[in-house]
C-alpha cells in the first residue's frame, strides 16, 4: 500500500490559539477517507496546509512520496494539478458563468483551448446532473444545491488523482445531501481518485467513507474502517457518532 | 491602563501593516513582470476603472477649473492680477488639481470597488479555489488590475486637465470679461511640456497606490460583511492618506532644480 498523501507532525498555530497540534495521517492510494470532527478542531486548516493555501509551522507534508511543504512557483503550480477540492460554499466565481467555472482550471491552469474546454465542461456538468442548459448561467441564479454540484463538476473537471471535499454536505437538505453523497462516490469511481473528506455530518461520513479518521485537539485520535466506527471503543468517537451533549468532549462556551 | 503599552501595540501593529504591505507589493510587482499575461482581464479592468470613471472626473474637473477662474478673480482684484486667469488656471489644473482630484474620485470610486470585489472572495473562499485551480491569485486578481491603473489613470487625467481648463475657460468668458481667443492664446502660449507631463508621472503613480490599497485591502479582509465593509473603508482612506503624501513627494523630486 502505497501513501498518496502523507501528513507527518503537522502544527499549525494562529497566535496562541494552536489549531493542530502534531496531525499525522496517510491516506492511501486510491482510498476514501473521511476525517470527522467538531465545528473549530482545524479539520479546514488540515486540507488547507496540504493545499499550501496555508504553511504549516511544523510538520512535513509527502504528495506520492515528495515533500511539498516548501514548494513554490512551478513546482507548486504542478503539484496542485494533481487537486481537485470541493468548498464548503462551494467558492463558485461569480463573475463567471457555470461553464467557464467548470472549465477554469483547464483553461487557466492547464491553457487549453476554450471551445474544447467548453466541451469537457458541458460533459461534466452532465456526470453532476446538470444539462447544458444551465452553462451559461451565472452562479448567482442557482440554488445552493446546484453550485455545490458546479462545484464538485469543477473538481473533478480536469480528472484529479486527489480530491478534497470539506463539508459537502453542509447547508443542504438530507434529500439533497444524500443526491450529493451518491454523486461524490459516483464521480470518484469514475475518475478512480484518492479522496479526503471533512464533514461533521455523520449520515455523510458512513456513506462515502471507506475509513474514518477523527481530528480532536489538533490530533488525530481515532483512525479505523468504517464499519468498525461504532465499536470504537473511544468515548470521543462514542460521543461525537451519537451527538451526545455529555461526555469527555467539553463544549467551550464561554459567555 | 499602561499607557506606554499601548503607544507600543499602535506602533508595532504599524510596523506589521506597513511590512505585510511592501511584502504583498513585492510580491506583485515581481508578477507583473513575469508571463502568463491575462490580456483580456487587462482590458477588462481598464474598462471599470479609466471608461467608467469619466463622468465622474469629467465633472469634478469641470467644476474644479470654473471655480479656480472664479477665484482668482475674485482675489486677484486686489492688485489688478485679473489678466491672468487663463495662466494660473493652467498651471493649477495640469501640476496639481487635475492628478489630485482624479486621483481621490478614482480612490473613492475603484479603490472601493477593488477591495470589496476581492473581500468577498476570499471570505468566500474564491481565492483559495483559485490556488487550488493553479492558478496565482496575485497574477489573476492583482496584476490585472495594476497594470489596468496604472495605463488608464493619466489618459483620464489628461481628459480631466483638458476639462478642467475648459471649466476656466467657460467662467472667464461668460462671468468675466475675457473673450475665448485670448484665453486659448494665454493658455497655450504660457503652458509647458512640463506642466502637464508631470502630471501624468503623478497620474500613473496614483494608479498605481490605488489598485495596490485596494487589492491588499481586499486581500487580508477577514470574518465575513463586515471584514469587507472595513477593508473597503480601509482602502479609500489609505488610498486616498497616499496619494495625497506621494503628490508632495512627487512635486518636491519633480520640480526641484
Amino acid at each position: 500500500m502505497t501513501a498518496k498523501v502523507e501528513l507527518r507532525g503537522v502544527k499549525k498555530r494562529f497566535g496562541p490559539k494552536v489549531v493542530l497540534d502534531g496531525v499525522d495521517l496517510t491516506i492511501a492510494q486510491g482510498e476514501s477517507l473521511v476525517v470527522i470532527g467538531g465545528s473549530g478542531t482545524g479539520k479546514s486548516v488540515m486540507i488547507k496546509c496540504v493545499l499550501g493555501i496555508l504553511k504549516p509551522d511544523a510538520g512535513q507534508i509527502f504528495v506520492d512520496g515528495k515533500e511539498v511543504t516548501r514548494l513554490s512557483g512551478r513546482a507548486r503550480d504542478a503539484m496542485l494539478r494533481k487537486f481537485g477540492m470541493l468548498f464548503q460554499g462551494a467558492a463558485l466565481f461569480d463573475s463567471l458563468s457555470v461553464w467557464e467555472n467548470v472549465a477554469f482550471g483547464l483553461i487557466q491552469g492547464r491553457g487549453m483551448a476554450k471551445a474544447k474546454a467548453r466541451d469537457i465542461a458541458i460533459e461534466k456538468l452532465a456526470k453532476v446532473g446538470l444539462g447544458p442548459e444551465v452553462a451559461n448561467l451565472s452562479p448567482s441564479e442557482l440554488s445552493g444545491g446546484m453550485q455545490k454540484r458546479v462545484g464538485l463538476a469543477r473538481a473533478i473537471a480536469a480528472d484529479p488523482e486527489i480530491i478534497f471535499f470539506d463539508e459537502p454536505t453542509t447547508g443542504l437538505d438530507p434529500i439533497m445531501a444524500d443526491v450529493i453523497n451518491d454523486l461524490i462516490i459516483a464521480t470518484v469511481k469514475d475518475v478512480g481518485a484518492t479522496t479526503l473528506s471533512i464533514t461533521h455530518d455523520m449520515v455523510s461520513a458512513r456513506k462515502i467513507a471507506g475509513r474514518i479518521a477523527m481530528l480532536y485537539r489538533g490530533k488525530i485520535i481515532w483512525e479505523g474502517p468504517t464499519a468498525q466506527i461504532d465499536t470504537s471503543g473511544n468515548a470521543y468517537v462514542d460521543q461525537f457518532i451519537h451527538g451526545r451533549a455529555e461526555g469527555p468532549i467539553k463544549m467551550e462556551v464561554r459567555r | 491602563m499602561n499607557v506606554f503599552a499601548a503607544i507600543g501595540r499602535v506602533f508595532l501593529a504599524f510596523l506589521g501593516e506597513t511590512g505585510r504591505l511592501c511584502i504583498f507589493m513585492a510580491d506583485a510587482v515581481s508578477a507583473v513582470l513575469r508571463p502568463p499575461i491575462y490580456w483580456s482581464l487587462i482590458f477588462k479592468q481598464m474598462m471599470r476603472i479609466g471608461y467608467f470613471s469619466l463622468p465622474v472626473v469629467g465633472l469634478t474637473a469641470f467644476f474644479t477649473g470654473g471655480v479656480l477662474a472664479l477665484q482668482i478673480a475674485i482675489g486677484t482684484d486686489r492688485y489688478n492680477a485679473g489678466a491672468y486667469v487663463p495662466q494660473i488656471v493652467a498651471i493649477g489644473i495640469t501640476r496639481e488639481l487635475g492628478p489630485v482630484i482624479a486621483g481621490l474620485m478614482v480612490a473613492g470610486r475603484v479603490a472601493a470597488a477593488i477591495a470589496a470585489e476581492i473581500g468577498t472572495m476570499r471570505v468566500t473562499e474564491q481565492i483559495d479555489a483559485l490556488t487550488t485551480l493553479a492558478t496565482n491569485p496575485i497574477k489573476y486578481l492583482v496584476v490585472p488590475r495594476l497594470i489596468a491603473a496604472v495605463i488608464s489613470m493619466p489618459i483620464l487625467v489628461a481628459i480631466a486637465d483638458s476639462i478642467g481648463v475648459f471649466g476656466g475657460f467657460a467662467v472667464a468668458t461668460q462671468k468675466l470679461d475675457f473673450t475665448g481667443a485670448i484665453y486659448l492664446k494665454n493658455t497655450i502660449d504660457f503652458i509647458t511640456h512640463q506642466d502637464v507631463s508631470s502630471g501624468l508621472i503623478k497620474a500613473a503613480v496614483f494608479g498605481f497606490i490605488i489598485a495596490l490599497m485596494g487589492c491588499y485591502n481586499g486581500f487580508h479582509s477577514r470574518g465575513g460583511a463586515q471584514g469587507v465593509g472595513a477593508a473597503t473603508t480601509d482602502a479609500v482612506v489609505s488610498a486616498s492618506i497616499l496619494i495625497l503624501a506621494a503628490n508632495y513627494v512627487l512635486t518636491s523630486v519633480l520640480f526641484s532644480k
